[in-house]
């Protein structure tokens, strides 16, 4: 209490401005209208009000021009929100190249999250300023939704799929991650901390918490692990689809479709390995639903996607 | 035009024939009546019932906010807190409200009927709709539920310990009562006019209501699919839903809203008839644009089914289907706002008279545009992200469904309130108790746009200390909205048993429930069938000396 009151949320991203500037846009075009329509109706109730003497009442039928521009007008007022509502959101879906990976994980009732260089934290997101940040979120139990007021940012962290989402932050400081979907007892606890930092504090961040894998090496070892390397290798006779250079490909399948190959085909491949086969591949990989945590799999898709094509197939 | 000739029959001498209200007293002459307006009488009890049971969990909601910590309740108890008032007030309040009392009373008496289509159906659809109703309470009674009225998946499915099975079977069975209810407006639109009623003579609240019962019907079958296979995947552990068992929980969402958004058609559609017919009396004036106002009702009511995945921009669903969604829900605005500015035109040159239920129609107005204009906002793609599940679409909705909705359904309470009982309410507590109630409202919901720009999720138990000012304002607004319904409740009911007489015709209005029908109407409706000669809202171009005032 006694704060003071304020009407928009930091801005500290770079999506922030943008959407403010269309709320801005809307609320300026809605209070005309609605100005108008109350002046009108106050107007009227005035001008018009009944009493005894009154025998002006003049039936008016209605009025086609009217109609038309009272249709048409406000339709394309509408379009033109639509069109920079539209525009905006291709680039909120649309990560930059070069982005930073992050990935996260919700669960009832916390969040976890892995930097690219494999440290892991909890309710707390320790990122640099000014740099593309792509997350990729997934859950491991009802649908949650990462949602931070001050970027402008949200995404809906949904259970069996990725999503995926990105920010740039423009301003140092600590910003409240929120669940925005409703998830059980503590869905209003499910809070944690965006810290946007310098480079060179991020650097000093990361080299203080060393000691983890990035989520590609603990993919690689979990690879290796469960023995994935014995079907899927590098080698004419393999009897499991090549993974080398199949990230963001087009792959076909038995069924003689095709589908891109890409984070939520990989896991999907992984955990139920019969849902999509790859043509000339016979479907007799174990299906690893249950045997692997989100993040496992994450660490998986992390290593997979590492895996360039070599130069020279060996076919 | 015909105006001149025009003129307005003070209605029937009361008839020596018994009224509907007093032929036969016993218990069992009500619960057994095939007559559509005692229908109409036991929807509104029961009615009444629930929206008094969701209001009360509405105002322990707001009691519990006034604070950023949980004071009064744990998370668990608020949780089923919000999630009852969010069942209670949408399945047994907001979508019978209009149509089960004033449709069921009126729609046959306005086109000149005996009674709707199938009666025994009719009262069939009171019976099921207390079944549902019942098994409502019950699971108040066994501790009630705590999945939010949304009902998704997984959680509902698999991770809630509540009553989740028997809410899913309790809306399933309600939807029969609102499928039902459809069904017999809609035949009895087409088949029961009386000679001369002729489409575009019908009343806009008729017109209004055959666009709801078409919603009802197409719309109805799929939430009723989709919480029973939600229940099937509770109880019986079929994967549908639940990704661990192969299911796909965005699925139970695209099912969910292609019934829940044309449900919010199913309870404003039936409010702006009712706009539509005060204004008409309290101008004295035929509704401007008459068909193009006809024709947006049906326009909403079809466009309405193709703007469901509006609901889901963020849930990861296909971008061009965001796209598409968004264009959709824009051109879905057109037909509301053709509505707004022919309603606005109808006051031209009338003759305003502000009695209690043009108060509440003037109200409704405002409070329709920034409900609708703020839909304009959640329709916008790239600020949806930001507003999407917070505090902005709780203002949002509750400015159509509570603003819009529940102010027409209290203007036409209000408004054929003596042809329903054949009394007459206090004008004065009755306006005092609207303007209350318009304050309160606006109290409450108003600093929730704020709240929700700011970055409160909707559903939240705990939040900042930053964001208490607005909610307290919030909440004493809810505290206000409370007491003026309860001072407009006490009036009404003072007034069905202390009421003066009403004359058949106590406003002056065009109608066949006005003018051929005594008040209250006797269990035929009319001595004879009428034949109609006019088009609606044929108001002569001087004031009658008889009327009010």
């Amino acid at each position: 209490m006694g704060n003071q009151l304020n009407l928009f949320p930091e801005n500290a991203s770079t999506f922030a401005s943008q959407v403010d500037y269309i709320y801005l846009y809307l609320l300026l075009v809605c209070a005309v209208f609605a100005l108008g329509v109350v002046v009108a109706i106050v107007y009227f109730s005035i001008k018009y009000r009944r009493n005894p003497t009154h025998t002006a009442i003049q039936q008016v039928e209605g009025n086609m021009m009217l109609e038309i521009t009272w249709s048409v007008v406000p339709l394309l007022i509408m379009l033109t929100m639509f069109g920079w509502g539209a525009w905006l959101y291709m680039r909120m879906v649309t990560p930059p190249k070069g982005a930073l990976d992050y990935y996260v994980v919700g669960k009832q009732w916390m969040w976890k999250l892995q930097h690219p260089t494999g440290q892991r934290e909890i309710n707390e997101l320790h990122v640099p300023i000014n740099q593309p940040v792509r997350l990729t979120l997934t859950s491991e139990d009802v649908i949650h939704d990462f949602f931070v007021p001050d970027f402008r940012m949200k995404r809906d962290v949904v259970p069996g799929r990725y999503t995926e989402c990105w920010f740039e932050a423009t301003k140092i400081g600590s910003y409240r991650i929120e669940c925005a979907q409703y998830c059980g007892t503590k869905h209003s606890q499910m809070i944690g901390l965006v810290h946007v930092m310098s480079q060179a504090d991020y650097d000093k961040w990361l080299s203080g918490n060393l000691g983890a894998e990035t989520a590609d090496a603990a993919g690689k070892k979990l690879f290796e692990g469960n023995r994935c390397d014995t079907c899927h290798k590098d080698a004419p006779d393999a009897r499991g689809a090549p993974l080398w250079g199949v990230y963001g490909t087009q792959v076909a399948l038995r069924d003689g479709s095709t589908v891109l190959a890409d984070d939520d085909y990989l896991r999907e491949s992984i955990l139920h390995s019969t849902a999509k086969v790859v043509a000339g591949f016979e479907p007799i990989m174990p299906l690893y639903d249950g045997q692997l945590t989100e993040e496992q799999v994450l660490q998986l898709v992390a290593y997979i996607k590492t895996l360039k094509a070599k130069p020279k197939e060996t076919q | 035009m015909s105006s001149h000739a025009a003129t307005i029959r003070p209605g029937p001498e009361r008839s020596d024939k018994p009224s509907y209200l007093t032929d036969g007293h016993t218990l069992k002459s009500w619960l057994l009546t095939v007559d559509h307006k005692r229908i109409a009488i036991l929807y509104l009890a029961a009615i009444t019932v629930f929206f008094s049971v969701g209001g009360l969990l509405a105002l322990l909601i707001r009691a519990e906010l006034f604070t950023p910590k949980g004071d009064l309740f744990d998370s668990d108890t608020y949780n089923k807190l919000f999630t009852l008032h969010g069942i209670v007030m949408i399945f047994f309040f907001l979508i019978p409200s209009i149509p089960a009392t004033l449709g069921n009373f009126l729609i046959p008496i306005m086109i000149g009927a005996k009674d709707v289509a199938f009666p025994k159906i009719n009262l069939l659809s009171w019976y099921v709709y207390m079944t549902g109703g019942s098994m409502a309470v019950l699971v108040i009674v066994l501790g009630g539920v705590d999945t939010g009225w949304t009902l998704y998946p997984p959680f509902s499915s698999t991770y809630s310990n509540t009553n989740v099975a028997l809410t899913a079977m309790a809306a399933f069975v309600t939807g029969f009562s609102s499928i039902l209810t459809g069904l017999n407006f809609m035949v009895t639109i087409h088949k029961m006019r009386a000679p001369g009623m002729t489409w575009f003579r019908l009343p806009l609240f008729i017109w209004a209501h055959y666009a709801t019962s078409l919603v009802m019907l197409l719309g109805t079958p799929v939430i009723a699919i989709t919480v029973l296979t939600m229940a099937i995947e509770r109880v019986f552990h079929v994967g549908i839903f639940d990704p661990t068992a192969g299911g796909d929980p965005v699925l139970f969402q695209h099912m969910f809203w292609f019934y829940s958004h044309p449900a919010v058609y199913i309870m404003i559609l039936p409010g702006m008839g009712v706009i539509s017919e005060v204004i008409a009396c309290f101008t004295r004036k035929r509704i401007f644009g008459y068909a193009f106002v006809a024709m947006s009702s049906l326009g909403i009511a079809i466009i309405g089914f193709i703007v469901w995945g509006h609901h889901m921009y963020v849930t990861g669903q296909s971008t061009y289907a965001d796209i598409v969604f968004s264009i959709l829900t824009y051109i879905v605005a057109v037909p509301s706002a053709i509505k707004t500015f022919n309603w606005t035109a109808t006051m031209y040159k009338g003759s305003v008279s502000m009695d209690t239920p043009m108060v509440y129609a003037m109200c409704f107005m405002g409070l329709f545009l920034i409900g609708g204009l703020t839909g304009l906002f959640c329709a916008n793609l790239g600020l949806d992200v930001h507003i999407h599940d917070t505090y902005f679409i709780v203002a949002h909705f509750h400015y159509v469904m509570v603003g819009s909705a529940m102010f027409a359904y209290l203007a036409g309470l209000h408004f054929w309130f003596p042809k329903i009982t054949g009394r007459m309410y206090s004008e004065g507590p009755a306006k005092f108790g609207a303007i209350i109630i318009f304050i309160g409202f606006n109290l409450t919901f108003f600093p929730q746009f704020i709240l929700g720009y700011l970055g409160m999720p909707r559903r939240y138990h705990f939040y900042p200390e930053e964001w208490q000012v607005l909610n307290v304002l919030s909440s004493a607004g809810a505290m206000t909205l409370g007491a003026g319904i309860l001072l407009s409740m006490l009036n009404i009911g003072w007034a069905i048993v202390a009421g003066a007489k009403a004359s058949a015709n106590p406003w002056m209005a065009k109608g066949l429930e006005w003018e051929n029908a005594s008040s209250p109407p006797i269990t035929a409706n009319f001595d004879e069938a009428p034949i109609v000669t006019e088009e609606a809202y044929n108001y002569p171009a001087q004031l009658p000396s008889a009327a009010h005032h």
